[in-house]
């Protein structure tokens, strides 16, 4: 019977998956996640297909919001960002390995200016700041004609890989959730090395973390630059998938979205982004499920769903805010604990 | 109409919308010095107030004083609830916990009016009447000049009451230091409820003013978010601040819109917040914090 993980030298405490366990519930979680496309159904696909590109997205705010505690209501408008460098750089002709890192690129180098008042000012402030940086891109978006297409929107050529078109979800889900687990595993192995102890110690009490010796300005920045950089390559996937784009689509209700996902998967961990942006992609279905099976009583219930999410999603921050902090991540870790000591008790 | 007429009436345009704007102003910045609490879920309680004033007025045929000061005691209501039931458990989190809890809180009222009233705009029976104002070449609308009174109004009363009335008083107590104000008698979880009512309130008659002037639709939320610009550059914590820097934004808005085209109203207020918050951040009256470990 396994009690606990027990360490013997630093090598061993310092690993991603820390018990064998954990490494075969991984491995085989993975395989079974990438043989999606051959037993998943039209739906199931799309659906996945969403909940990666939350993601990426979600992972991105996590680490600026949830790590260095940064608020950010700008991640709306950085995915625009990289949504729309995609569609610009793929109607040139520049291939889809190029263009996501692209698109993140320029994602970051505006995160680098949204936080630059973060130096100077913090917590509330910085969540203006970041409010007016939307309202400022978004109607960028909107009057840029010649590359964001205005209003209308424009459209974005598939991706395709040495003349192999990625068309259709089946192609897409790959390119996705191969980004997905890159930029996971990237988030993950950043909160174990120096930068991520900074974010953490900047977030706890930036004074502090100032004293001994981490650099606030480059932190600060650096979470902001990050956390932009998800966001855009999450904007490209976007781009990607739909295939064609308006500026309708990045409103403040999606910032809300992000910083719901986070708070309801739980701050500042990587299992609390996949937990939450999973939750909060699936909380609109299920909605719509709930609609659609109720339609025959109530006829004009197909309208008020969009609504209908803005106030679960609402209620969901508040509830998990006051209820459960540390989110969803939380309940998964005691409902492990748990299983782990059962029978006896923690 | 000469260069300078049409700059004058740009500018008194500005400066009287500026006014309304203050009032919205006002109802951030007692929550804010009240309770240190952003609350980002102003537009909606404002919309909401309109909404309900509209209801009362057009669905229900009530006398349109009677259903302003109706939604007015159903709002007041609803702040205090919300402060009982979302702000009192957050209280001692981190700002930014509070600052989230009010975003959900904005959400799930912005959702609730679509779904109860739909996205469409509707126009409410004003309270005052119309009759523009003609002076020389310049023209007044009637809604714009009497939203400016009332608001005008309304704002010195507020002062007034901080400044001279025992509960005005017990409430600056509060807001300035609660551990001490609550050493020397004053129940402090009765004057933040009291603030968030009046919070509330203050928002409402914004709301009612703005939604008889320029319709009524949830579009009118962001209104308040464009207030933020003002209170940025005030000084979150001042209230002379916040009303001076209305005007000044109402000011820049009415001009920049009038000689730079109307779309430029969606942009010119987040402009002016970027750029004061990274020229000076405490805004222009707001105090200056010294941190301390």
């Amino acid at each position: 019977m396994r009690t606990g993980v027990f360490h013997e030298n630093y090598r061993s405490a310092e690993r991603l998956w820390d018990s064998p366990t954990a490494r075969a519930w991984m491995a085989a979680f993975t395989v079974a996640l990438f043989a999606l496309p051959f037993w998943g159904s039209d739906y199931v696909l799309a659906i996945a297909c969403i909940v990666g590109i939350h993601l990426v997205a979600t992972m991105g705010l996590n680490l600026t919001t949830g790590n260095a505690g940064l608020i950010s209501l700008s991640h709306a408008a950085f995915l625009g960002v990289g949504c729309y460098t995609v569609s610009w750089l793929a109607r040139q002709g520049v291939p889809f390995f190029i263009a996501l890192p692209a698109a993140g690129g320029l994602a970051a180098i505006l995160g680098l200016i949204v936080g630059l008042p973060s130096l100077r000012v913090k917590g509330l402030y910085l969540a203006i700041a970041t409010l007016a940086a939307h309202f400022i891109l978004t109607f960028i978006f909107r009057e840029w004609d010649s590359v964001t297409g205005g209003v209308p929107g424009t459209s974005i050529p598939r991706a395709s890989l040495f003349g192999f078109q990625l068309v259709g979800d089946r192609h897409n889900f790959y390119l996705i959730f191969a980004c997905v687990f890159l930029l996971g595993l990237a988030a993950r192995n950043l909160a174990r090395t120096h930068h991520g102890r900074a974010f953490v110690a900047v977030r706890d009490r930036d004074i502090s973390a100032e004293i001994l010796g981490v650099n606030l300005l480059r932190t600060k920045l650096m979470a902001f630059a990050i956390g932009a950089f998800y966001a855009g390559v999450a904007g490209g996937l976007l781009g990607y998938f739909y295939g064609n784009i308006t500026p309708e689509y990045f409103v403040l209700t999606l910032a809300v979205f992000y910083l719901a996902a986070i708070i309801v998967g739980g701050l500042g961990t990587v299992l609390g982004s996949v937990l939450g942006a999973v939750f909060m992609t699936l909380v609109p279905e299920v909605l719509r499920l709930v609609a659609h099976a109720s339609s025959q009583w109530f006829p004009g219930i197909a309208g008020l769903l969009l609504p209908m999410g803005q106030v679960v999603f609402g209620l969901l921050i508040i509830g998990f805010l006051i209820l459960e902090p540390h989110g969803l991540a939380a309940i998964w870790s005691r409902a492990r604990r748990y299983f782990h000591l059962w029978p006896f008790r923690t | 109409m000469s260069e300078l007429s049409i700059f004058l009436e740009y500018s008194l345009l500005g400066l009287l919308s500026g006014g309304v704007m203050a009032l919205l102003a006002l109802s951030f910045v007692l929550v804010y010095k009240g309770t240190g609490v952003i609350n980002l879920a102003v537009g909606e309680i404002m919309m909401l107030g309109a909404y309900l004033y509209y209801a009362a007025v057009v669905s229900f045929g009530v006398n349109p004083w009677l259903a302003f000061a109706g939604s007015l005691a159903v709002i007041a209501v609803l702040a205090i609830v919300i402060e009982r039931l979302v702000l009192r458990p957050l209280s001692g989190q981190s700002a930014v916990s509070v600052l989230m809890a009010t975003i959900g809180l904005a959400s799930i009222i912005h959702g609730g009016v679509e779904a109860v009233w739909g996205g469409d705009t509707y126009t409410p029976p004003g309270l005052l009447p119309r009759t523009p104002l003609m002076m020389g070449d310049i023209l007044i609308p009637g809604a714009v000049l009497g939203n400016f009174l009332i608001a005008f109004v309304l704002i010195l009363a507020f002062v007034a009451f901080f400044r001279y009335s025992r509960t005005g008083i017990t409430l600056r107590a509060t807001a300035s230091d609660p551990v001490t104000a609550a050493t020397l008698g004053i129940n402090i979880h009765h004057a933040q409820r009291l603030t968030w009512a009046l919070s509330g309130l203050v928002g409402t008659v914004a709301g009612v003013l703005i939604a008889s002037s320029v319709g009524l639709s949830p579009l009118l939320s962001g209104t308040a978010l464009a207030v933020l610009a003002a209170i940025v550059l005030g000084g979150l914590d001042s209230v002379l601040g916040a009303i001076v820097a209305s005007l000044l934004v109402g000011l820049i808005e009415a001009l920049a819109a009038g000689y730079l085209g109307g779309k430029t109203r969606d942009l010119v207020p987040y402009v002016v917040v970027l750029a004061v918050l990274v020229v000076r951040p405490y805004g222009i009256f707001g105090s200056r914090t010294i941190e301390r470990l």
